[in-house]
């Protein structure tokens, strides 16, 4: 645990306003292709098309939109888990679009990741201890096998897991707990940085809690920076200090999550907080909903213009002649991409 | 108004490999005319059981319907016999579910689908049932209606799957409507556009309404009546403003209390049901909430373990009789 106690440490000197990641101009296009023996590429679902954004070391940046928006792509291609078409991913003051073999797996030490299903992301054959110790196998940590079932048993107490359960296999565990293993096996190598992929979403509502509050004492106790993606929006204004809404593979606002929930100021954050229900009637009777039309365009053939200009209640003219705009600060640290908000 | 649907002292159970399932464990309900009845719980909750058994549309075996009646105008549905259960179903009662993907057959047009329905229930021919079908899917805002009754259902995105669901369910208006989580696989902007329609339309065709969700937040909007129900049976019952705004059973307040909320910054820490769902295999002698409930731990009642809560009206309800609950102690008062 010493190099935890010494991460905790280093942090408490750090700038407060250290950026751990900075991503520009992000691009991850996939490829259509055609063809059945001469294969060529005929188009190209752009699923992450141009996000920048800034982690702060410590805070919790929520990534939320709808399914299809490219906020889990944008995830894991921080992680390059997929590489980037286009754009830079400065990591802890390293770049990681270039970074490949030995180096990138040292660095994935650093960079951790919780995946939203705990049904499909643990191997069924390996028991638990196995499935958390084996990133200290890959990296060759506690070459001592006693002390390493020590860590692991550490770990499992931590997650709030009984280590009594170390030869138990996935099936064995109910949803949240198979969660809990997730967070072990992404909390072994003592990261600063985790994505969590929509970690809660497969979850009972009663469990959700549990998880997101092991999450939050994890941070205080260890320093943790999250980039939180999802698409429950009320659990993102709890969790998250600031929140970034993704449309078709842009971000279209980003500012500090009670400013963004209280202002919003682009038309699909505006429709998106007004779509959320609030579990207690009397709000819910004097509620005025914006009810955006149609559904979300492909990511294929983004409409030309503003992405956002064929459900838009607001579009004039310009939203079809130009592209979306730039992100704009209109107050403090909240910036948006509108036409309107210029 | 009189009373639609009268269920009474419902038990369902399947019989499997690994045991018995306590599915639904002596259920009793009733739903008025015109009435939005929410069912919420979880996984496991018999929520989604207790709809299909009255559907009889339990999987028999492993499935078994125990005991109970369903009382739908002045007649048991469960001693039909299966065609006259037919003529009951899709016409009566219709029911739309989660999945549209799953539950639309991928090899018929969306037009054969709705159609049918109104062939079997209506007697109408193939240019006037295809007329109709057309006008419903006008009705849920599908553009294009008449072409498109020759597509299949992949041809269509999710939402749009959902409105030809509604539209089927509604085709032969029906008296009671079951919408079984019909907006979870949704994204919340096309869930919003779902509601409203269901809102819109339920008013249009005068249908009672039951609609099963795990999300409070969507029954907050939509129901007169909530149901909250736990480990087969229906922990608090009553009004959506009594349930939300005094709720009385542990288990409802911990739910409440595990949600955040849109409206308010969340700075204050989550309050957590601790443990999980209970394994249906084994039959609860007592409450089935007792094993997670903090105010049976921080009280010391024994029996909770031991002696089922009757469903009764809670204390001090105010003068509203059907608020009722399932529990020894009284959260308000802090006493048992």
């Amino acid at each position: 645990m010493s190099s935890q106690a010494m991460a905790v440490e280093t942090r408490k000197n750090l700038d407060p306003n250290d950026v751990i990641l900075e991503v520009t101009d992000l691009k991850k296009h996939f490829p259509i292709s055609a063809g059945i023996v001469f294969q060529r590429q005929v188009g190209a679902v752009r699923a992450v098309d141009g996000v920048s954004f800034q982690v702060i070391r410590g805070e919790t940046l929520g990534l939320v939109g709808e399914s299809g928006c490219g906020k889990s792509t944008t995830g894991r291609t921080i992680l390059q888990l997929y590489r980037p078409t286009e754009g830079s991913v400065r990591f802890e003051g390293q770049e990681l679009s270039t970074m490949s073999g030995n180096d990138l797996r040292q660095m994935r030490r650093r960079m951790q990741i919780i995946f939203q299903d705990p049904f499909a992301s643990l191997n069924p054959r390996m028991t638990v201890g196995s499935i958390v110790s084996e990133p200290l196998q890959i990296h060759r940590i506690y070459s001592n096998k006693q002390e390493r079932q020590q860590y692991v048993e550490a770990l499992m107490e931590k997650v709030g897991l009984n280590p009594y359960f170390i030869n138990r296999y996935p099936h064995e565990f109910s949803g949240g707990q198979r969660q809990r293993i997730g967070i072990a096996r992404a909390l072994a190598l003592e990261p600063s940085f985790i994505v969590a992929d929509e970690p809660i979403s497969a979850l009972d509502v009663s469990i959700q809690a549990q998880v997101v509050n092991l999450m939050e004492e994890l941070q205080d106790e260890l320093g943790l920076t999250y980039l939180f993606i999802a698409h429950d929006l009320s659990m993102v204004r709890h969790i998250c200090d600031r929140v970034a809404v993704m449309y078709l593979g842009k971000i279209v606002e980003l500012g500090p999550v009670d400013e963004v929930y209280d202002n919003p100021q682009h038309p699909y954050t505006q429709a998106l907080l007004s779509a959320v229900p609030v579990p207690d009637p009397q709000v819910e009777e004097n509620r005025q909903r914006i009810i955006i039309a149609g559904d979300l365009p492909s990511p294929a053939s983004p409409p030309t213009g503003c992405n956002f200009n064929t459900r838009c209640p607001v579009r004039f003219d310009l939203c079809f002649e130009e592209p979306d705009p730039p992100l704009i600060e209109v107050r403090p640290d909240h910036y948006v991409s509108c036409h309107r908000v210029t | 108004m009189s009373v639609l649907l009268d269920v009474k002292d419902l038990i369902v159970r399947f019989y499997t490999q690994e045991g018995t399932v306590y599915a639904v464990n002596g259920v009793s309900f009733e739903l008025e005319e015109g009435e939005t009845l929410g069912i919420v719980g979880e996984s496991g909750s018999g929520k989604s059981v207790s709809s299909l058994a009255l559907m009889g549309l339990i999987p028999s075996p492993p499935g078994k319907v125990e005991s109970g009646t369903v009382t739908f105008e002045g007649r048991d549905l469960l001693t039909l016999k299966p065609d006259q259960m037919r003529l009951i179903r899709g016409k009566e009662i219709a029911m739309i579910f989660q999945d549209p993907m799953t539950s639309l057959n991928p090899v018929l047009t969306i037009g054969t689908q709705i159609t049918e329905s109104l062939k079997l229930h209506e007697g109408m021919n193939t240019s006037q049932s295809r007329k109709r079908a057309a006008d419903l899917l006008d009705m849920v805002g599908i553009p294009d209606a008449y072409r498109r009754l020759d597509d299949y259902p992949h041809q269509f995105s999710g939402g749009m799957r959902q409105r030809v669901m509604i539209a089927m369910g509604l085709s032969c208006n029906p008296k009671l409507l079951i919408a079984d989580e019909p907006t979870t696989a949704l994204d919340v902007t096309i869930q919003a556009q779902i509601i409203e329609l269901v809102k819109q339309l339920k008013d249009e065709f005068n249908m009672a309404m039951i609609w099963i969700t795990h999300d409070l937040g969507v029954v907050a909007g939509i129901a007169d009546r909530i149901q909250v129900m736990y480990g087969g049976r229906i922990m608090e019952s009553g009004s959506s403003h009594e349930v939300f705004g005094d709720s009385r059973h542990p288990y409802t307040e911990g739910l409440l209390g595990s949600l955040p909320r849109l409206d308010s910054s969340g700075e204050e820490k989550l309050t957590q049901i601790e443990g999980s769902p209970p394994d249906m295999r084994n039959e609860p002698a007592g409450c089935p909430f007792a094993p997670r409930c903090d105010v049976r731990e921080h009280l010391n009642l024994e029996r909770c373990w031991d002696e089922r809560p009757p469903l009764e009206t809670v204390p001090n309800a105010g003068g509203d009789e059907t608020h009722v609950m399932s529990c020894w102690a009284d959260i308000r008062e802090g006493v048992a």
